[in-house]
């Protein structure tokens, strides 16, 4: 059969790369499946590691601090607080200078699009000049055609929220005129080409709309969609123009924050000589005396076995489709693994819709290895481990952790994975 | 399968006033999949025409959007549709597993059924590059005299002017003998086996332009002990279904299928050189038409590479190899990117030493098959292509490879490069 390899990765999102990555460190030959796009697309790419503990206290000036206050069962618990350091660590290592956050265990606090301030461990480069820490006045500019970023209502909000400096707000055109619902993905290439305005570039044309606004601001914010290939230029162009810092505010789904980090994480796969299938969906397992032996792919209708000596569940949660829901139950779709919920449908939720909700920290239940367990606490598989938002016990949403989640335990799935062949 | 042919998995909600959409007698259900888009827009970011084409809506609108209008009864096809380039990268990015580039292929034919002037230049244009087999099946006759003629620049320039296909691009020259003719000349199969078997489906580029692409499947085949069949075929229909005419489409996969499903009876495996032909066999065909036989010519179709590195060893027969060979500018096809075979080739060649090959990045080349042959397009189509052409000038080699010949059109239009085909690499390593 020729599609082997020591150890075999099941989806592409921030565990799935971070756990290929840490079992070929370990020296095994890693394949990395993946369906479709990750959540990375609609994620902020901000890498949270914990802002707010399990009763809501917080920001949280210090992730590592709020630790204890984490119930047992929660997956940083079961890794461990080195385990979490060195997740970081990768993830400084892959994105080297695209990311800042690195010099210090504090959280940095980095305005969103709403003009909330958000606590998170590690930001783009491109959003450095935004954060909140920083006393400096901040001019924010939107586009008319953008309704998902009100500019002057979110420097209200970061206004009200007390922040250490004055944030104004602007709404302006576009100076290249597009359709109504333009995709991001269409702003940033006419910045990142530079198309041609009226005689001038996008980026000398964009600034020379917000210069009048300008008025003293030593830092100007604009959503997330300053280039992509060239970013780092778009913001020095911007920068040069108007004389002051410029930075990228992180945004709702689609974020090209997120679709950069994706292309960081699969260069470096490609750096450390990973195989990556992607587009093809994993449909169910071989086993051979207790330990899976292949997974099964999905090619177009032909099933394929994709063989390994040890596997790692990165298929992610609820949006990520690792984890799967219906009227009957919740389920682990790929292995059957066990996953604890309520049998009443009516117990998953409460009423209150941004009360403490059961179902977010729906998943499977590791073991300290992170071999995913049944009923009776034993391994389902010998040679099975799991990471990310398929691993239960935490509420990401509300602790503000799941970035920080995935590569905790990715790193470790992903030596765990690499050792045990 | 996709989602669109198995409605009753699905538990939804009867809706009294539905409307199927009327593009075949036995048209399709398309409702579960709209009705699993929960608007995330991964899709949107993915398109490479939303990237530069201000008033492309893109495929979010395309697909669900629309096809939930379409419901309502009088509701046009949004013209915009003609714009969609079937990149089909928008399949692959939807977590909702949405058949997108379905329900394009539908509203296409439909509006250009129903909405097209049929007598239109830009009708008749789409309809002579859409069957592009017929254009090189009188062409590839007399060789010699078509490359003349359509290499001349006043030839170019009437045709811009009377049928809108673009003058900046050269013609892909006939070559003076098709594969076919060479097949035959070499009296057809070398290798008889019982167990391993290929059926061939050149499709019409390696047989008329690049018949070394063909030559260098049968060797490397021959050498991994396959017997070989040729059998009788039409287009595979990519370039149909990019310009809405899937009635000849249809027409060419009613020859397609019976030849091919009789020899999968024999033992046979359907083998593609061309991505965008296995993706059309592999997919569209059961998506789109109902033939009988059609889903185990699904089922039995593989691209080249992709079977050799599920049932053989390759990787193994490469080991220590070392070739000489320029160094890669390596392009994946959107429509390899789709079935997942994006890196099959880099993957595969990295290990043979004498040479190196780097990925010129996951962007769209832009051509999309006869996309780009458009005058109208044209520019759209460069620009898409930027991001290539300048991964392509800052790689290490200066030769180009892909697996997709309209791709390697639009590599060596735009960098200058001559371009190859991963089968005469592997050709050149084992055979
Ligand atoms: C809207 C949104 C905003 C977010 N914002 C933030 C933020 O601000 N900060 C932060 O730290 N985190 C954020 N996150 C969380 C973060 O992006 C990840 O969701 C989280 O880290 C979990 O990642 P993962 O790798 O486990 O899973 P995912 O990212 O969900 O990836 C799972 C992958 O597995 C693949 N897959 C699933 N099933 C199969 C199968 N059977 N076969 C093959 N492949 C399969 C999927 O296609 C997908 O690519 C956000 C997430 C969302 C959805
Ligand atoms: S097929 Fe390609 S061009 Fe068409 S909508 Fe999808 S991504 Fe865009
Ligand atoms: S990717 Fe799928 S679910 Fe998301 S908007 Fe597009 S069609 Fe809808």
């Amino acid at each position: 059969m020729a599609i082997e390899e020591d150890v075999i990765v099941v989806g592409g999102g921030v565990a799935g790369t971070v756990a290929a990555l840490s079992a070929a460190e370990t020296g095994a030959s890693v394949r990395l499946i993946t369906h479709k796009k990750s959540t990375l697309r609609h994620a902020s790419g901000l890498i949270d590691v914990l802002g707010y503990t399990p009763d809501a206290d917080g920001p949280l000036a210090d992730p590592f601090e709020g630790l204890d206050s984490l119930p047992e069962e929660h997956p940083y618990r079961v890794v461990g607080e080195d385990a979490i350091r060195e997740g970081l660590a990768t993830f400084d290592d892959i994105v080297g200078d695209e990311y800042h956050g690195e010099h210090t265990d504090a959280n940095a606090l980095v305005p969103t699009h709403g003009g909330a301030v958000k606590p998170t461990a590690r930001y783009p480069k491109a959003a450095a000049a935004g954060v909140a820490s920083d006393d400096r006045d901040m001019l924010l500019v939107g586009f008319a055609s953008m309704t998902d970023f009100e500019a002057s209502l979110a420097a209200d909000h970061l206004d009200a929220a007390g922040v250490p400096f004055e944030a104004r707000g602007v709404t302006i055109e576009f100076p290249k005129r597009f359709r109504a619902d333009a995709k991001v993905t269409r702003f940033a290439k006419a910045l990142d080409t530079d198309e041609d305005v009226g005689g001038r570039g996008t980026r000398e044309a964009l600034a020379a709309a917000v210069e009048p606004h300008l008025d003293g601001a030593a830092r100007v914010g604009f959503p997330s969609l300053l280039g992509d290939d060239h970013r780092h230029e778009v913001r020095a162009d911007l920068e040069a123009y108007l004389g002051a810092e410029v930075f990228e505010v992180p945004m709702g789904p689609p974020s090209l924050p997120g679709l950069r980090l994706e292309d960081l994480l699969f260069d470096a796969l490609d750096e450390a000589g990973v195989g990556i299938s992607s587009g093809n969906k994993a449909v169910g397992y071989e086993t051979d005396d207790g330990e899976v032996s292949a997974v099964i792919v999905d090619r177009k209708g032909r099933e394929i076995p994709y063989h390994a000596d040890a596997f790692v569940l990165a298929t992610g949660g609820l949006v990520g489709k690792g984890i799967d829901s219906s009227r009957e139950g919740v389920r682990e779709p790929l292995f059957d693994c066990y996953i604890p919920h309520p049998d009443d449908r009516y117990d998953w939720f409460v009423e209150d819709a941004f009360g403490d909700h059961p179902f977010t920290s729906f998943g499977v239940v590791p073991d300290d290895r992170l071999r995913p367990t049944r009923a009776d606490g034993h391994a389902e598989f010998e040679n099975l481990f799991a990471a990310g938002g398929v691993v239960g016990g935490a509420n990401v949403a509300a602790e503000k952790s799941a970035s920080g989640v995935s590569l905790a335990t990715g790193v470790v799935a992903g030596r765990a994975a690499g050792d045990s062949i | 399968m996709s989602d669109a042919q198995s409605p009753t998995d699905f538990d939804f909600e009867p809706v009294d006033d539905f409307e199927p959409v009327d593009v075949f007698d036995d048209s399709m259900d398309l409702r579960p999949g709209a009705d699993n888009c929960y608007k995330c827009t991964a899709c949107d970011t993915s398109c490479p025409v939303a990237e530069v084409d201000d008033e492309f809506p893109g495929p979010k609108f395309q697909g669900p959007e629309q096809w939930r209008l379409k419901r309502k009864e009088d509701v046009e096809i949004d013209d915009s549709i003609l714009s969609c380039s079937n990149c089909m990268r928008c399949d692959n990015a939807c977590p909702s597993s949405v058949p997108l580039s379905q329900m394009h292929n539908e509203a296409r034919g439909e509006y250009v059924e129903n909405q097209m002037d049929h007598r239109s230049r830009e009708y008749i244009r789409n309809r002579i590059l859409a069957n592009y087999r017929t254009l090189a099946e009188l062409g590839s006759k007399v060789p010699r005299i078509t490359n003349a003629v359509m290499g001349n620049s006043l030839v170019q320039k009437l045709n811009e002017k009377l049928l809108g296909i673009t003058a900046e691009r050269e013609f892909p020259e006939f070559a003076t003998q098709t594969f076919r003719e060479w097949w035959r000349e070499r009296g057809g199969a070398q290798v008889s086996s019982e167990e391993k078997r290929i059926a061939y489906f050149h499709g019409c580029y390696s047989n008329y332009n690049t018949p070394e692409v063909g030559k260098a499947l049968v060797r490397v085949f021959e050498e991994f002990g396959y017997e070989i069949a040729v059998p009788r075929q039409r287009c595979s229909g990519t370039p149909m279904f990019a310009n809405g005419m899937l009635d000849d489409a249809e027409r060419a996969a009613n020859v397609n299928v019976p030849e091919f499903k009789d020899l999968i009876d024999e033992g046979y495996d359907v083998i593609a050189s061309c991505t965008s032909c296995s993706m059309s066999l592999k997919q569209e065909y059961p998506e789109l038409f109902q033939i009988s036989g059609i889903d185990e010519v699904s089922n039995h179709t593989y691209e080249a590479l992709e079977y050799l590195r599920i049932y053989e060893d390759v990787q193994g027969a490469l080991e220590g190899k070392s070739v000489d060979y320029p160094d890669l500018a390596y392009h994946a096809p959107c429509h390899a990117r789709n079935q997942g075979l994006d890196r099959q080739a880099v993957e595969l060649f990295r290990e043979v030493d004498g040479f190196e090959i780097e990925d010129v990045g996951s962007s769209c080349s832009g051509i999309s098959g006869t996309y780009g042959w458009k005058a109208e397009k044209y520019e759209k189509s460069m620009k898409i292509g930027e991001d290539m052409f300048d991964h392509m000038h800052h790689a290490k080699g200066s030769v180009g490879m892909t697996e997709c010949p309209t791709c390697s059109m639009q590599m060596e239009h735009g960098s200058g490069y001559e371009i190859r085909h991963p089968l005469q690499l592997l050709e050149e390593a084992v055979a």
